[in-house]
């Protein structure tokens, strides 16, 4: 599989084949334990970040068709133990509430890459109220993974919008009253952390111990684990690094950062990644670069097929030195820490 | 072309061109001082390298250590209160010497 993408991966310094097969590193998938499902581009935010260039004007949905496709795969095949929605915001799919509940009816494990502010903002087309959120995530026991850039108001709304940090801490104290947060094996809310420029996070503990400290002092706020990531060079954020003139230093500090420890626990050896029209990818970043998993021809969840894709040759590209630069970056966090 | 370039920061190691084992030795103990956790967090620390960047006005150190204290999780408002550290410790430099001039004005009786 993937020998007919090969040709998209280019042969320069940013060449991540060439640093693996330097450093002796074969990553061949470990497992399928997680299936990460884009169902929408919509998103009432428009973070300077977003290598998905998720808008409110974004109209991408996935259909309930494929949503059911989704569910039968999650059915038929339990190796694939967890469900993780993502977007824009996820909230925004008209289908969101009935994923959940069948895929838990199901017994998977369920996370919502959750924004926070779709709580409070609602539907940014229909005007929707979202306010019911915390309580259906509780209700259904979903795990909620969302971004808040930092425990201050100047990063978060430099990153994600003016007004998002104050939306935020209004969303996670309503987290917070359903019970979220607050046990270390029920209702877990994870925060994730990334950087609001070209550089590099800090450690992580260091990081989630600040942010314990700091929302709890200034709003009483609490969570379960703190996760760093490391902005991808594509999409809105490579053109804000090649606007400001820095996407050749940032590439170079990804290759000097390359740690052989986290390519290892890359998330693409664990994972599927699936966008709203039901293709196939190693990881969501290769996703928006529409570097789609081959078998002959492009692969959607149609032609699902575990063992074959559980024996499928990862397509890595430039792009991969952000999930291997310093302490590693993947949909769990820091990967060698 | 300016006098400082900031590129030409990539390049600091090429001064052990010449007498390499005198760059070695500076290098390993610019790490161990720099860049570890120890009895201060890398984060003091970069802060701390940060004031005397500014005090010091090293362009190169600036810029090299603007991103560690961003890389190790320190945000503007503890950057900007370093400078201001630097600032009133050369600002209070300035003024102590004062005394010298209250010494020389009693001196001279005036």
């Amino acid at each position: 599989m993937a020998e007919t993408a090969l040709h998209l991966i280019p042969n320069n310094k940013n060449d991540f084949n060439k640093k693996l097969y330097d450093n002796d590193i074969n990553l061949p998938p470990l497992a399928i334990d997680t299936l990460q499902v884009n169902v929408t581009l919509k998103c009432n935010q428009a973070c300077l970040h977003c290598h998905v260039d998720a808008s409110p004007k974004r109209t991408e949905q996935m259909s309930k068709k494929t949503i059911d496709k989704c569910l039968e795969i999650l059915k038929e095949n339990p190796e694939v133990k967890n469900l993780d929605i993502t977007g824009g915001a996820p909230e925004l799919n008209p289908h969101f509430d009935y994923f959940i509940i069948e895929a838990k009816k199901i017994g998977k494990h369920v996370m919502v890459r959750h924004n926070l502010t779709i709580t409070i903002n609602g539907d940014p087309t229909t005007g929707e109220s979202k306010m019911y959120l915390p309580k259906f995530y509780a209700e259904n026991n979903v795990e909620v993974i969302s971004s808040l850039p930092y425990y201050q108001e100047y990063f978060t709304d430099k990153q994600r919008g003016k007004g998002v940090f104050e939306k935020s801490i209004e969303s996670l104290r309503m987290l917070n009253e359903v019970g979220y947060g607050i046990h270390q094996d029920k209702l877990i809310l994870d925060l994730v952390y990334n950087p609001v420029g070209a550089f590099l996070p800090a450690s992580q503990a260091s990081l989630e111990n600040d942010f314990k400290k700091e929302l709890w002092k200034n709003y009483q706020i609490k969570f379960n684990k703190l996760y760093t990531m490391t902005n991808m060079p594509i999409h809105r954020f490579k053109e804000q690094l090649e606007r400001n003139g820095t996407y050749e230093d940032y590439m170079e500090k990804l290759i000097n950062a390359f740690n052989p420890a986290a390519a290892e626990g890359v998330m693409c050896r664990s994972l599927l990644s699936v966008s709203y029209d039901g293709k196939i990818y190693d990881c969501d970043f290769n996703q928006m670069l529409d570097i789609q998993i081959f078998d002959g021809k492009p692969i959607t969840i149609f032609d699902f097929d575990f063992k074959k894709l559980i024996n499928r040759e990862i397509i890595f590209d430039s792009h991969c030195f952000g999930c291997t630069a310093g302490s590693g970056s993947s949909c769990g966090g820091a990967i060698s820490e | 072309m300016n006098y400082y370039e900031s590129k030409d920061l990539g390049r600091f190691a090429e001064v052990g061109k010449f007498k390499p084992e005198l760059m070695k030795k500076f290098f390993d103990y610019y790490g161990d001082a720099t860049g570890t956790d120890g009895a201060l967090s890398k984060r003091e620390k970069a802060l701390i390298a940060l004031a005397i960047s500014h005090f010091k006005q090293c362009p190169y150190c600036i810029d090299a250590f603007t991103t560690s204290s961003l890389e190790a999780g320190a945000n503007p408002d503890q950057m900007t209160e370093a400078i201001h550290v630097a600032a009133s410790m050369a600002a209070g430099m300035t003024l102590v010497h004062g005394v010298q001039l209250l010494n020389n004005l009693e001196k001279s009786g005036a």
